[in-house]
């Protein structure tokens, strides 16, 4: 069953899993749905590090997943941009170890018929998982490869029925300092806010991972719930989502409002597009070959079959 | 005073290569010779490699501006003593600093490297304040000290130039949190502010001194 392609910029929307297949998937995984079960009675809430994370029921979406070989647990787990547990890399995986992802709530709001507050497992309880092995691309010019277990965002957002006034969604982060010690500085403005223009948002390729490696997200890397878009530079994945709003206009996002000239609403991954303060053009691997040479960044990071037609006609210089 | 030089001196030497022996082992256990976990770089070694050198720079161009207020302050004239290792050990960081650079991060490329020194301001700083450092270690010793004279003071006048440039690279390398950068803008702020401030004082001083002389005539 796994079938992976070499190229993901060859995959071509035929590959994509037929919606027939889809569903006679989700009755296969209605077992899994014990996953769900297991989250509302607390099962993995209280999984420490270096404890074997609950495993998760899930399908192998290799359509639309890499052929790259993933980076190892250790590296993805320890390697971390998550500046509410500390700016080091090594902070998030030090300092999250005892943040509370259960009971979580997300607020959904804004230009849909249907908006409130619901529970973690309202929120996952009609999505089948699967994983997706995905390129990740840091602004800073290193990349991953990681397999990540989610399901598409477009699923989650069709069921509060957005209005046609909604044209981008807005994702904000918790801000709880007490158990989130870098927001006790203002490195940035707190809660991290992100944002996606509605196309976007609904692109198969966009997920809401809940989990890594076949078991549940370390809160290292966004736990309960962060979002995917493999063909943006990572900080557009916001984690530990607590409020999603569909809006008219885009959304200020952190760090664009931090530094305009340096980040994009869009942060499309684009080698062609440099940081105002180092080149884009290619990257460092994270990974068994440390001293490795730096290797080429591709237009968004290898996914443009799939995406470049969301931004036809659009400078990518100017909405970088 | 043989102690400092042959018991002070080679210990505080050898305490001065720690940062740069752990950095080694690190690399050794990143290339997978090694497989010691205490000493390991975590999943960006370069990264690691790259900082810490660039950090132990800062500070030893800082340590070594130390030096001087000590002296004035405790009245022991031995700290002088050890201000030449330190400048010397900056050098020897910032060496380090910039082989990781080219040779690991830009993979060796010197086209790469001119590009980024034409086009990225924060490392067109760092290389001015890395080769402003070169004719203060090549002068450095007694003999060059002696020969140059009162050139040699106004010469080694430049560590004041390139500590700014070293701080103000780190500055704007750094992506968002400028805190730990902050930290080296004071502890700079505090020994360029104490040599201004002496200056200021030895210049009363003399301006007095005439002042007193013409009076008296």
């Amino acid at each position: 069953m796994r079938k992976r392609s070499a190229d993901p910029a060859k995959i071509v929307p035929s590959d994509i899993t037929p919606y027939q297949q889809y569903l006679s998937r989700r009755a296969l995984i209605a077992g899994g749905l014990g996953f769900a079960a297991a989250q509302s009675i607390g099962g993995f809430a209280g999984v420490a590090f270096g404890q074997p994370a609950a495993a998760l029921t899930y399908v192998r979406n290799g359509a639309l997943s890499v052929a790259d070989a993933p980076n190892s647990y250790t590296d993805i787990t320890t390697y971390n941009n998550y500046y509410e547990f500390g700016t080091d890399k090594s902070d998030p995986s030090e300092n999250a170890q005892k943040f509370r992802t259960r009971p979580w709530n997300v607020t959904i709001g804004g230009e849909a018929e249907v908006t409130g507050t619901f529970s973690l497992e309202d929120i996952l309880q009609p999505h089948p998982l699967e994983e997706r092995i995905y390129r990740l691309r840091c602004v800073e010019a290193w990349s991953m490869v990681v397999p990540w277990v989610g399901f598409p965002l477009g699923d989650l957002l069709k069921r509060f029925k957005p209005t046609s006034k909604a044209k981008f969604v807005e994702f904000k982060t918790l801000y709880d300092p007490k158990q989130m010690p870098g927001q006790r500085a203002a490195v940035l403005e707190w809660p991290y806010v992100e944002g996606l223009r509605i196309d976007e948002a609904m692109h198969p390729l966009t997920l809401m991972a809940v989990g890594l490696y076949g078991k549940v997200l370390p809160n290292q890397n966004g736990a309960p719930l962060r979002l995917i878009v493999p063909w943006k530079y990572g900080f557009k994945g916001i984690k530990a989502i607590v409020s999603i709003k569909f809006t008219e206009h885009a959304p200020r996002t952190t760090w664009a409002g931090s530094a305009a000239n340096e980040y994009g609403f869009f942060a499309n991954v684009n080698p062609a597009v440099d940081h105002p303060r180092w080149s884009q053009a290619s990257e460092r691997h994270i990974g068994a070959n440390a001293f490795g040479r730096r290797q080429p960044t591709l237009p968004f990071n290898g996914y443009a079959a799939q995406v470049a037609n969301l931004y036809n006609g659009m400078d990518l210089r100017k909405f970088f | 005073m043989w102690p400092i030089r042959w018991v002070l001196k080679p210990l505080v030497f050898l305490a001065c290569l720690i940062p740069a022996l752990h950095i080694g082992l690190g690399a050794l256990n990143a290339a997978g010779v090694l497989h010691i976990g205490a000493v390991s770089l975590g999943a960006d070694p370069v990264k690691v490699m790259l900082h810490t050198c660039g950090r132990w720079t800062l500070n030893f161009l800082m340590i070594a501006l130390c030096m001087t207020p000590l002296k004035d302050l405790t009245h022991w004239v031995v700290w002088l003593r050890f201000r030449r290792m330190f400048g010397l050990f900056a050098f020897f960081y910032v060496l380090l600093h910039f082989s990781v650079y080219l040779l690991l991060d830009q993979s060796g490329k010197l086209g790469d490297l001119w590009q980024d020194i034409v086009k990225r301001p924060y490392i067109t700083i760092g290389m001015l304040g890395l080769l402003l450092l070169i004719p203060l270690a090549v002068t450095s010793t007694a003999k060059a000290q002696r020969r140059l004279g009162r050139r040699w003071t106004r010469l080694h006048r430049l560590i004041y130039v390139i500590s700014i440039l070293g701080v103000w690279h780190f500055w704007w390398g750094v992506k968002k949190d400028i805190r730990e950068p902050l930290l080296y803008v004071c502890g700079l702020t505090l020994l360029l502010g104490y040599r201004l401030w002496k200056h200021r004082q030895s210049l009363a001083r003399v301006s007095v001194a005439r002042f007193a002389r013409t009076d008296g005539a």
